[in-house]
């Protein structure tokens, strides 16, 4: 599903991913771990299209296609999703109206017709009960003055509602604390299927403990220095990231 | 994605100003230059009654003893009065008979402009009385308005026609000498629209004025007066574009609105006069405006709604005097400014009834190099007792070189008053647009449900049509200014 292939890329002239391979197949999750400036946060921002950020080699493959060829919101309507580690606030735009045009350029994409928005109302309140999030939040302006915790609850609600292929996962358990971290991990769970692919990316291992990866991997000065299974991400908890990075 | 791309650049294409363009119309324009053998050659082309030109003439000497205001928070060099031309017409038959007599051209050009004047396109349900240069040229709907008793004409046939209704009501809102302005415009004004609503009488259908300039260094000056009489209701909708010149164009209107005992009116603008080059502030027109409505009657209404999104200088403050009893006044308004743009608008409350209530919704939009300014006053004589205002006054920052000011003045003369102001300043971001497009959604939907979100206590004050076409011009305006 995704290739990546020696991938570099820069951030201000900056060069901080110097050559990662990965692969991604269907039903398969992954978590990519490492230290604060490890490159991990970089490279969700350069899935998910960010302008600031610039690829500078190597490739990445989405589907068999070049995912450098496509902005943002064309990778968007294609299936990737990015659950973002700081989530932007946006006064005025109602949350409820944002997630239906969201859907809505979904469908528009595969020439359907559009929710209306009694129909879709439903399909919210579903979606928002499965995460055990208040009515209240779907008139509330889109992020704007949601506590940390609420921000992230939002980003797995968009995923909900979009069911994407593909999604990236930037540090959503930061700021969550342990009942939340349950239920937006049940929530994640819950929309997992054989044909789709998670990426998580973490710097504690606690949420490994709720949505189980196949494969670990461990991000160093912008390389990606240890590959395993679960395994890896206990070693870790238990000797910290020292015992990787020193190696390398 | 290759159609993706080629929507966007279709986008930015609109985003020059498509009513840039000139018609080629014979007209017959005065020499340059004013004194007062202009003023009274305009009256007499008119073949107006003696009260107007004395009505002029008074207007004239008071003007030449006034200056240009110098306090809006706005720069340019100062105009030279005698470098411009006071009267331009399309030239045409003495009396037009009917619709088909006006000049095709001048037809065309309207129809361009999307408001189709002749009898099988006209709107259904807007009557439109079209301005052009100076002239009004066409007025729709009137026979059907007439059945109801409701007079709607250009104001050059109701000095003909109704010359007592004019006289008992032109310039009691806006003085002659009320400022240097209105004073010009009241001295040389060669048109505009005069609407009569009777007594118990509600509009069937909303009423327009679109106003074009068409000349090069033609000011134009149009008058409205509205009246509408006791237990009456009007909607009424005004819009403006200009051609794309080097030079500026003055335009300084007057529109005065007057309500009877439970009258109300909803006067609409959404002003879209070029704005000038948007790289380098070259050309565009000085909108300079004394709008202003007098709620007469006991428990009668005012409320006005503009979206202001041209002009190189807009300079205008439609405001509310609440004479009667129980009277309400309301000012909804976006004012967007970007490329070289300035705006210094605002509203003005006037309470002297007792119970009266004014509102004040502002927001203020300001991109690339422009500057946006919101001047308010609320003033509250003595005899206002229980009198009420709220004041919200919002602004929203595009880019780090536009700039945003806000400047309340708040006068009371009465302690049982209750006044309250809020303000805030915010900002459209790259970062909040990147949202919206990793969720799918298009960079101009992006804008325009930021701008929709931002705006919606105004738009929403808007008819139904104009909101839509406001909350499109808005989008489209900012499309090339974020990011």
């Amino acid at each position: 599903m995704l290739e990546i292939k020696d991938l570099h890329a820069s951030v201000e002239g900056n060069e901080i991913l110097k050559g990662i391979s990965l692969s991604i197949k269907k039903g398969e999750i992954h978590a990519v771990m490492g230290p604060n400036g490890s490159g991990k946060s970089t490279l969700a921002k350069i899935l998910s299209g960010h302008p600031s950020y610039e690829a500078t080699g190597g490739e990445i493959l989405f589907e068999g296609k070049n995912l450098f060829d496509m902005d943002a919101e064309e990778r968007s309507l294609s299936g990737i999703f990015m659950g973002f580690q700081y989530p932007v606030e946006v006064p005025g735009v109602n949350n409820a109206e944002f997630l239906r045009m969201a859907f809505n350029a979904r469908r528009v994409r595969a020439d359907e017709e559009e929710m209306d928005p009694l129909d879709f109302d439903e399909l919210l309140s579903d979606k928002m009960k499965m995460l055990k999030m208040e009515n209240k939040y779907k008139e509330r302006s889109l992020n704007d003055g949601f506590s940390g915790g609420e921000k992230k609850k939002n980003e797995i609600l968009q995923m909900a509602i979009l069911d994407p292929k593909l999604a990236i996962l930037d540090e959503t358990d930061s700021g969550l604390d342990i009942d939340a971290l349950r239920i937006v991990a049940e929530g994640v769970n819950s929309l997992r299927n054989e044909n789709n692919a998670l990426i998580l990316i973490t710097h504690y291992q606690r949420l490994l403990d709720y949505i189980k990866p196949d494969f670990v991997h461990v991000m160093h000065n912008g390389l990606i220095v240890k590959s395993g299974d679960k395994a890896l991400a206990h070693e870790l908890e238990a000797q910290g990231y020292d015992w990787v990075t020193a190696e390398n | 994605m290759s159609d993706e791309q080629s929507s966007v650049s279709d986008i930015l294409e609109d985003n020059t100003y498509k009513y840039g363009f000139t018609t080629d119309v014979e007209s017959e324009t005065f020499a340059k230059g004013l004194d007062e053998d202009v003023v009274r050659r305009i009256s007499k082309k008119k073949k107006e009654p003696q009260f107007m030109l004395d009505f002029r003439l008074k207007a004239f000497a008071k003007w030449k003893t006034m200056k240009a205001p110098k306090w809006p928070n706005v720069q340019y060099p100062s105009i030279d009065f005698q470098n411009i031309s006071y009267y331009s017409a399309p030239k045409q038959k003495k009396v037009l008979e009917s619709l088909d007599e006006v000049d095709p051209e001048v037809m065309r050009t309207f129809e361009k402009l999307g408001i189709p004047l002749d009898e099988q396109k006209k709107l259904a349900n807007v009557a439109v009385d079209a301005v052009f240069d100076s002239v009004s040229v066409a007025t729709t709907h009137k026979k059907k308005l007439m059945e109801v008793g409701i007079i709607f004409c250009p104001m050059s046939e109701a000095l003909q026609e109704y010359p007592e209704l004019v006289e008992q009501y032109l310039g009691t809102v806006v003085p002659v000498g009320d400022n240097f302005y209105s004073a010009l415009n009241s001295a040389v004004f060669t048109d505009g629209s005069f609407v009569y609503i009777p007594p118990d009488t509600i509009s069937p259908m909303e009423i327009s004025t679109y106003f074009r300039i068409n000349t090069e260094e033609t000011g134009q000056f149009e008058r409205t007066l509205i009246i509408c009489a006791e237990n009456s209701y009007v909607s009424y909708l005004e819009g403006c574009t200009a051609p794309q010149f080097d030079t500026n164009q003055l335009h300084a209107a007057v529109v005065e609105l007057i309500t009877l005992e439970n009258a109300e009116i909803k006067y609409s603008t959404v002003q879209n006069w070029y704005a000038g080059d948007k790289e380098t502030g070259k050309g565009g027109v000085y909108n300079f405006v004394t709008k202003r409505g007098k709620c007469q009657g006991n428990n009668s209404k005012i409320s006005w709604t503009q979206v202001e999104t041209g002009s190189a200088i807009t300079w205008k403050y439609p405001s509310c005097i609440l004479l009667g009893d129980n009277t309400s006044g309301e000012f909804y308004s976006v004012a967007l400014t970007n490329g070289h743009m300035q705006a210094d608008t605002g509203t003005k409350m006037i309470h002297i009834g007792k119970n009266t209530r004014s509102s004040i919704i502002s927001k203020g939009i300001s991109a690339d190099h422009a500057s946006n300014t919101y001047r308010g006053q609320v003033k509250v004589g003595k005899n206002a007792t229980n009198a009420r205002n709220y004041s919200q006054c919002d602004s929203m920052l595009v880019g780090d070189k536009s700039s945003a000011h806000t400047f309340p003045y708040i006068e009371t003369a009465n302690s049982s008053v209750q006044i309250e102001h809020e303000a805030s300043t915010s900002k459209i971001s790259e970062e909040q647009l990147f949202y919206f497009e990793s969720r799918g959604i298009s960079r101009e939907n992006a804008i325009e449900a930021v701008i929709s979100g931002f705006c919606k206590e105004v738009f929403k004050q808007l008819p139904m049509e104009f909101a839509v076409e406001a909350q499109k011009l808005l989008t489209l305006k900012l499309e090339d200014s974020v990011g």
